[in-house]
């Protein structure tokens, strides 16, 4: 079925149909892994069926591989296991979008380093078949646009370099395009039978800046999409490594993870209410840089702060309670503590559950993690649509540091810049608090009306000790 | 009888696994994904197999043998740690007895991590045997 071409014939045993089987053995179990991922039950199973198909693929391609490299490929597993594992076992949940991104930079790097060692191993994809060489040259465009990119989206949410998005200004869209048309121009040489490395090198430098001029000029709150972007990329590079390579996992594998990075992309753009063409131009939100805080100034209304004692009155005797985290609850480490609450509130007989919005946090799902490492049953977690019916009969709606994804003015305001954008209906409930450092707006940097509703009381302070205050105060009642 | 050439075959595998990577992603709950994005970032560590199957060529040299460990440490990283870390968190959803239980909130943020030997053989990274 799966004939060879020439360059890899010498390093493929005659037990060919052989590994092909091993490879789509390898491929059904990511795909029969992934299903698994379509429930909270099956998931883990899940996702250890994908690691053992990854094992079989690895074991398969280890069959082929020539005596004499052995250390040499030790050696490298070697080294990224200890890189990895302490990485990956260490991370604390809040930080998992950066430990993504550096993952998926990875590797992007490791796409772009195979194919730069293809084009030298052939003296430039001499006797090399075209379509093989455009496969392997864009999988060094994108992997290396990949590994940039993410080290700049993980450099940026671990703060070593500034959220704030970083521009050249009116100048960047041209730049940019400037970038991309001398690598696509570099590709385009080599296609057409230039073999001189440096040319090569000089498209790897310019996808690699083009990598980092790409994300640079984003605003924090939007580097998850990119990193979902960059993982789609990433995804894309392998599969056309694996078109090269005359590899069936590798196709396989690399075009589900694009698939499902396209997918995934597409759903948060959606529900930050922003087209990903508008994302990748850059310069929204993050940082200090607010931005045209229109209508900000026309709530004239007073806004009535609460204390601790009077909050934990008002849920005691609330029959339902819905809590809506968002990011602040989650740097301030505050998920254990909201747990604690729940716990004394249940203990009155007070129905107690969780709104989740799509991008709570800072990944779609990222407040699902950290609430369940916090213990939450994952059945009290309701989803956005199934949440928003139920506040008109919520007693109390607490707001842990949410934001603009409880701002009413996304249906409200059509001049808002994040009208249309889905939101939970807090304002919907009897009453409500909401858990705030500071009046200062959120990501979007716009006002939220909904701290001026009469019905809503604002009790200011850091997310954890307000929590802690409160559940404290309800012992005592 | 027609024999499709290696590319068109490829290729058609290529389209394939685009609709059924629609298919299968589609049914993800929004609650999975941040768990998905990780989990499909260690799929797609599989580049590994790029790396291996090069550094087994014939006639590299010593600056291709550099670039490829680099490659290869690059790929093992992303698989390894992303599929501990996909598996870190999977595990927090499992469902637990409601409230009672033992497992107290004092169990900070890293101990609830596979317990598995992890080093090694690292392929088969997930710790099977854990929990």
């Amino acid at each position: 079925m799966l004939a060879i071409h020439p360059p890899l014939a010498t390093s493929f045993l005659q037990d060919q149909s052989f590994l092909d089987v091993l490879y789509i053995i390898a491929f059904a179990l990511f795909i029969q892994g992934l299903r698994g991922l379509s429930g909270p039950t099956t998931a883990v199973r899940g996702n250890r069926i994908a690691a053992v198909g990854m094992a079989i693929a690895v074991i398969a391609t280890l069959l082929n591989v020539n005596e004499g490299n052995w250390g040499l490929i030790a050696l490298g597993i070697v080294v990224g296991t200890v890189v990895g594992v302490p990485a990956a076992r260490q991370v604390k949940m809040t930080a998992m979008p950066q430990m993504v991104a550096l993952f998926n930079g990875v590797g992007g790097g490791a796409v772009f380093l195979i194919s730069w060692s293809e084009f030298r191993l052939t003296s430039g994809f001499t006797s090399t078949a075209t379509y093989i060489t455009i496969f392997s040259l864009f999988a060094a465009i994108v992997g290396s646009v990949s590994f940039w990119g993410s080290n700049i989206a993980f450099g940026k949410l671990q703060e070593v370099i500034p959220g704030r998005p970083i521009t050249l200004g009116s100048a960047q869209q041209y730049v940019n395009f400037v970038l991309f048309a001398l690598a696509v121009a570099a590709g385009v040489d080599i296609a057409g039978g230039d073999h001189t490395e440096a040319i090569f090198i000089g498209m790897l430098v310019c996808a690699a800046l083009l990598g980092n001029a790409v994300v640079l000029p984003i605003g924090g709150a939007d580097m998850p999409v990119v990193i979902s972007l960059l993982n789609a990329f990433t995804g894309l590079s392998a599969a056309a490594t694996g078109i090269a390579l005359n590899n069936p996992a590798l196709i396989v594998a690399g075009m589900i993870v694009g698939a499902s990075g396209s997918i995934l992309t597409n759903l948060m753009a959606t529900a930050m209410n922003r087209s990903i063409p508008a994302i990748i131009a850059g310069g929204f939100g993050g940082g200090g840089a607010v931005e045209g805080a229109s209508g900000a100034g026309e709530h004239a209304g007073t806004v009535r702060s609460t204390s601790a004692a009077d909050a934990a009155i008002q849920l005691a005797y609330a029959n339902r309670v819905v809590i809506v985290p968002g990011y602040g609850m989650a740097v301030a480490q505050a998920q254990h503590a909201v747990r604690e609450l729940t716990k004394e509130l249940e203990k009155r007989q007070v129905e107690v559950s969780y709104a989740i919005h799509p991008v709570a946090g800072r990944m779609p799902g990222h407040m699902n993690v950290l609430l369940a490492e916090a213990d939450v049953p994952y059945d009290q977690l309701k989803e956005m649509d199934d949440a928003n019916p139920e506040f008109q009969r919520t007693d109390v709606s607490l707001v842990i540091g949410a934001n603009d994804v409880t701002n009413p003015a996304a249906k409200n305001t059509p001049s808002s810049p994040i009208y249309g954008m889905p939101i939970l209906e807090v304002s919907d409930s009897h009453s409500v608090i909401v858990i705030k450092r500071s009046m200062n707006p959120g990501f979007a940097g716009i006002e939220n009306e909904l701290y001026y509703d009469p019905k809503t009381a604002m009790l200011f302070g850091d997310a954890k000790s307000a929590v802690s205050e409160i559940t404290a105060e309800l012992a005592q009642i | 009888m027609i024999i499709a050439s290696t590319l068109t075959t490829n290729l058609a595998i290529l389209v394939l696994a685009g609709f059924i990577g629609f298919v299968v992603i589609s049914k993800v709950p929004n609650t999975l994904h941040t768990p998905l994005m990780s989990g499909t970032n260690a799929i797609h560590g599989i580049v590994l197999l790029g790396g291996l199957l090069v550094v087994g060529l014939s006639g590299n040299g010593t600056f291709n043998k550099i670039i490829l460990v680099i490659a290869i440490a690059f790929g093992t990283i992303n698989v390894v740690g992303g599929f501990l870390v996909t598996d870190r968190m999977l595990e927090m959803f499992k469902s637990k007895p409601r409230a009672g239980s033992v497992s107290g909130s004092a169990s900070g943020s890293k101990s609830r991590s596979v317990s598995g030997s992890g080093g090694g053989s690292s392929q088969d990274d997930s710790s099977e045997g854990g929990s």
